[in-house]
């Protein structure tokens, strides 16, 4: 179909800062115990989608997510890994690519996405209208673990109420204005000519970019090199092209050699009525309206698919998306977890042993190797391998990745506690982050800390 | 005899496909060819233009048809004797003569039995290898599209043939088809003969047990077949009263029946609920079909609007074998995006361009045949997305019929070239140059003073009303249109603003407005042999009441339009729109008064696209070859079809 697929991976994201480590990037966090690249290449993979390319900040991270994908994809998917430097931007990397981009168009797909969206409709939409890039958008994703009913958390996760500002046409078709809901304070500039062009303009904040995009090649590589200042494809890129479109700079290039081309030819007159027997078929967009309307006027496309309400998006991009992306994985979307569930809706691998006594609840995962003791308790929770938990041990709404070790009498709750920790004796920990191989002292009581060594 | 050979004609393919299905598709064309030059006398006044349509368009055009004649047992002798006659004409070409030249010894003692057992054998084969040898090539193509500097390939796809079966079944389908093919030519003929006897054989088995068909006909075909094959005319038959005894068509070659395997027909009964769920397994879009449908329209195709777009947006990656161009005009069909009959033959021949473009003839392979199939594919997810006009159906036959006459000498890139410029000229002839004859003929009917009315938005007549003004004549263009479409608006919107003077009103005012009007300016989705010209619906109307004013009606339609079949109404041919179209209003949610009534029992909507016009009510018909009355249309398309094809 003439798409090229990149999978923006980032590298050691700063806002997930204890739980990504120099052995742990951003593409590999554990996701009910599987990476969460592995949801976007499992995602990819079943949209027929096997021909990747994965850009990850830094050599190390790099490497990292290298390896894991030749482990695991080998065989299914052919995938390449292209490591940029760090802290360029999502436009950086672009164009640190750029010169492997050959497709028509290309799917930009982030990381770091765990979904049920197929991005074959984004692409479908985007040749549908020849857009210049095509944004899917979707329902705000209901945050904090407050459906679940915990108690832990939702002093803390008031989020701003609305991520993204978008301005749709009245046919829900294109984008006329976009802008992150946190840069606007008070009021905000829309684009006097697009409003008068579209004639009408719906301004949303139900919904959120999703970091799925559709971008035609020529026209992306064309901002990258024309704005060297671009740092990130969607505060400057996208803003850039939806601001534009009425005005385009981008694609006018090639319309005029393309025009050009047609003046040479001695079947001009049939070109133009060819095009124009086309374009007088279909109901024009309000870009052909203004167009017609002022001549030499060049203009591109800026689309949207909105995603149905019933599909599942989450991003992880926080540590509360983290813990809302596990607990959505094993709870309501267990469909993209790939695991089969018991009767009592959890996984307890085969071979972890549990002591007398202990309870494993709905909606949890035990990995595999992993020892619980005697009169524990584990709900809403994802365990990794080889944990080893000793007795008296309450875990709630909690993550704990492999290898980690919990003394006995611990209580946890909506904490993640990141692999080769260890915690000892009757530690308490309520909203809290451990470090990998880090080390909480017994005893101690501790709300809403992060450990990590400093 | 005399009495026989009209049928014949109509008969002929029928026994043809009874034959051996690895004929190839040129063959049948050309021998279809052979018999026209070589038995000129069946060729009689009826009868050519029945035998002009070349056997690989046959699905495509929209031709009428004779009523099944296979349930009644008084075709087979008929049948037989149609067999004998056409292995006079041509006996290499059908597989009854075949047979009697086949020597004996293979096939003598329990042909059933015994060439089961070699087609398992040799089949299994094909089975094993075959996916693999597909899945390497594909995997080497992958990595050697994209270029290894600075990417580190992690993974490399070497994919099982399991896997790749579960990624798409459609995917594994077509695969398997292409790849049984070059085994088959590996096969000798004697070989392919046995495997295709088991076949049949064991079709026959099966049935026999099911004890469906009654034994008295098997006996009475076989008695008319020859001995050697007779457990293998059940088997057939049974196929012919399944598949196509409603769609009652003539049947061309093998790709034909492959094709009846992709693609509904575009005519069938829908109606018919056994049809309707063997169409929809194989169909690519998803069709939910609306619940509450007109009794007399059942027939034809209504969906649940909606459905079919996001389930088809999300195919896109899935739809592997589909070309990007013509996916994308898929999508710009279903969605209304394209609409009208030469913006949509335009898309459609542009597409094969990109197409042909992109062709590369698989190893081993023809590309006649190949690109044929192919283009079939590719046209019956087409007519999936909206149905077929029959300006494309002609439009489809052309192209086909050209991969058909490429001369196999040809390199693989120069037929790509001739084939391209084959399908540029005739956008350029036959669409747009004709439409340059028709403005040029139509303006000199234009007088100053005229008002001239139109209804919707033909693109022939914009470019007479433009032209018109060009030469500064004076006159006045009253624009009539309909919901729910309102394409005159759009026509209207841009003869202001070339400064013609408009009027602009709606169909109910039609007979009020007619009063001042000098001449009717229409449009044409086609114009079938009868002259009645089958358009846009409400043309019949205001060609009615024109001509109850006496106003002169005059219908613009490009050549390529035209079509041998006859239509006395608009029932038995027609498509059904949006049914939500004509019940909601967008964007006005005060005056959608029959919200949340769509799904109830008692309300059934009716979105017609088209109706036919009779030619009493047209006074002329304004097309290339000249500006003729309805009556006519029966000359040009017979004299002219054959150059169409042809170009």
């Amino acid at each position: 179909m003439d798409f090229q697929v990149v999978i923006l991976a980032g590298g050691f994201s700063s806002n997930l800062v204890p739980l990504v480590s120099k052995e742990v990037p951003k593409a590999l966090l554990p996701v009910a115990n599987r990476p969460v690249l592995s949801y976007v290449l499992d995602l990819l993979e079943s949209n027929n989608l096997k021909d990747l390319i994965v850009v990850v900040e830094g050599e190390d991270a790099a490497l990292k997510v290298g390896g894991w994908i030749s482990s695991a994809c080998v065989d299914r998917l052919h995938v390449e890994v292209a490591a940029v430097a760090e802290n360029i931007g999502t436009a950086g990397a672009l164009r640190a690519i750029a010169h492997h981009l050959t497709a028509k168009d290309i799917l930009i797909v982030s990381g770091d996405i765990v979904s049920d969206i197929p991005p074959g409709a984004v692409a479908a939409t985007h040749r549908r209208h020849d857009a210049v890039v095509t944004v899917m958008l979707c329902a705000q994703p209901v945050s904090g673990p407050s459906e679940s009913g915990g108690s832990s958390g939702k002093d803390k996760t008031k989020k701003p109420a609305c991520e993204d500002i978008v301005g749709l046409d009245s046919w829900k078709q294109f984008l006329l204005y976009i802008a992150k809901g946190t840069e606007i304070k008070k009021d905000t500039r829309v684009n006097k000519s697009i409003l008068c062009a579209a004639g009408k303009m719906e301004l949303r904040s139900d919904l959120m970019d999703s970091h799925i995009y559709a971008f035609k090649r020529s026209v992306l590589q064309e901002v990258l090199d024309q704005k060297p200042a671009f740092r990130s494809l969607k505060q400057d890129v996208l803003p850039y092209l939806v601001r534009t479109q009425l005005r385009s700079d981008v694609s006018s290039d090639q319309n005029n050699v393309e025009e050009n081309g047609n003046g040479k030819d001695n079947m001009q007159n049939n070109e133009v009525v060819l095009s124009q027997i086309l374009s007088n078929a279909s109901l024009p967009s309000f870009h052909q309206v203004y167009e017609s309307g002022l001549d030499s006027r060049k203009t591109h496309k800026c689309c949207v698919y909105i995603a149905d309400e019933s599909k599942i998006f989450v991003r992880l991009n926080s540590i509360q998306a983290f813990m809302d992306v596990n607990r959505d994985v094993i709870g309501d979307a267990n469909h993209l977890s790939g695991y089969s569930f018991s009767a009592h809706h959890n996984i307890v691998h085969p071979s972890a042993e549990l002591g007398s006594k202990t309870t494993v609840g709905p909606h949890c995962m035990l990995g595999e190797g992993s020892q619980v003791g005697d009169k524990c308790s584990v709900k809403r929770s994802v365990i990794g391998r080889h944990c080893r938990i000793g007795s008296n041990v309450k875990i709630v709404n909690s993550v704990v990745m492999d290898h980690a070790t919990i003394g006995d009498g611990c209580s946890i709750q909506g904490s993640v506690i990141c692999s080769n920790a260890q915690l000892q004796e009757r530690a308490t920990l309520r909203d809290c982050q451990v470090e990998a191989g880090y080390i909480v002292c017994a005893g101690g009581e501790h709300k809403g800390e992060t450990f990590a060594r400093r | 005899m005399e009495s026989r050979r009209n049928p014949r004609a109509v008969v002929d393919p029928k026994v043809r496909q009874v034959g051996f299905f690895t004929s190839s598709q040129p063959d049948s064309s050309s021998t279809q060819q052979q018999q026209q030059q070589t038995d000129p006398i069946p060729a009689s006044a009826s009868s050519p233009p029945v035998s002009t349509i070349s056997p690989s368009g046959n699905s495509l055009s929209p031709v009428m048809i004779p009523p099944p004649r296979l349930n009644s047992s008084d075709t087979f002798p008929l049948r037989g004797a149609a067999a004998g006659a056409s292995s006079a004409v041509s006996p290499s070409s059908f597989s009854y003569s075949n047979r009697r030249d086949f020597p004996d010894g293979s096939t003598t003692a329990s042909p059933g039995r015994h060439s089961r057992g070699s087609f398992v054998k040799s089949s299994t084969p094909v089975a094993s290898s075959l996916p693999g040898i597909g899945m390497d090539s594909m995997a080497a193509a992958k990595s050697s599209s994209v270029p290894a500097s600075g990417l580190t390939t992690v993974s490399v796809a070497t994919m099982p043939p399991g896997l790749a079966e579960k990624a798409s079944g459609m995917e594994v389908q077509s695969d398997q088809k292409k790849n049984s093919k070059p085994l088959k030519e590996k096969t000798t003929k004697a070989e392919r003969r046995a495997i295709q006897e088991a076949q049949r054989a064991a079709k026959a088995a099966a049935k026999a047990d099911g004890g469906k068909v009654p034994p008295g006909t098997s006996a009475s075909v076989a008695s008319t077949s020859v001995k050697v094959a007779k457990p293998a005319k059940p088997s057939t038959q049974k196929n012919e009263v399944s598949v196509a005894a409603g769609v009652t068509e003539k049947k061309g070659g093998p790709s034909e029946k492959d094709r009846k395997k992709d693609a509904p027909h575009p005519r069938m009964q829908y109606d018919d609920e056994s049809r309707v769920v063997k169409a929809k397994r194989r169909a690519v879009v998803k069709q939910t079909e609306a619940k509450n449908r007109v009794e007399l329209f059942r027939h034809l195709p209504q969906y649940e609007h909606g459905t079919q777009l996001p389930d088809l947006e999300t195919k896109f990656f899935q739809l592997d074998p589909m070309h990007p161009a013509v996916y994308k005009v898929g999508l710009q069909y279903l969605s209304g995006d394209i609409s009208g009959g030469n913006a949509r033959c335009i898309a459609m021949l542009q597409a094969f361009q990109e197409v042909v473009k992109d062709y590369s003839t698989p190893p081993e392979k023809n590309l006649n045949r190949d690109m044929t199939a192919k283009i079939s594919s590719y046209v019956s997810f087409l007519i999936e997305c909206r149905p077929l006009s029959i300006s494309m159906g002609n439009a489809i036959r052309f192209v086909k019929n050209r991969i058909a006459k490429l001369p196999i000498t040809l390199s693989e890139s120069e037929a790509k070239a001739a084939l391209q410029s084959d399908i540029e000229r005739f956008i350029n002839d036959k669409i747009i140059g004709a439409d340059m004859v028709i403005v040029k003929h139509a303006v000199t009917k234009i007088r100053d003073g005229d008002v001239l009315l139109t209804y919707g938005s033909p693109t022939a007549v914009e470019m007479i009303l433009l032209h018109a003004h060009e030469l500064k004549k004076k006159f006045r263009v009253l624009v009539v249109d309909s919901r729910p479409k309102l394409e005159g608006q759009l026509l209207l919107r841009r003869l202001i603003k070339r400064g013609i003077s408009c009027t602009y009103t709606h169909i109910n005012a039609i007979s009020y407005i007619m009063h001042e009007v000098t001449k009717v300016f229409l449009g044409a989705s086609s114009v079938l042999s009868n002259g009645t010209v089958y358009s846009r619906v409400g043309t019949a109307c205001v060609a009615m009441v024109a001509s109850a004013f006496r106003v002169p009606v005059l219908v613009c339609c490009e050549a390529y339009k035209f079509h041998e079949r006859v239509q006395l109404d608009s029932i038995c041919s027609n498509e059904l729109g949006d049914p939500n179209a004509i019940s909601k209003v967008h964007g006005r949610e005060d005056i959608n008064y029959l919200d949340g009534l769509t799904n109830n029992a008692n309300l059934q909507f009716l979105n017609l696209m088209y109706d036919a016009t009779p030619s009493d009510y047209i006074s002329m018909i304004i097309t290339d070859y000249g500006m003729v009355p309805p009556t006519s249309v029966p000359v040009i398309v017979r004299e002219y079809q054959k150059e169409h094809l042809l170009v």
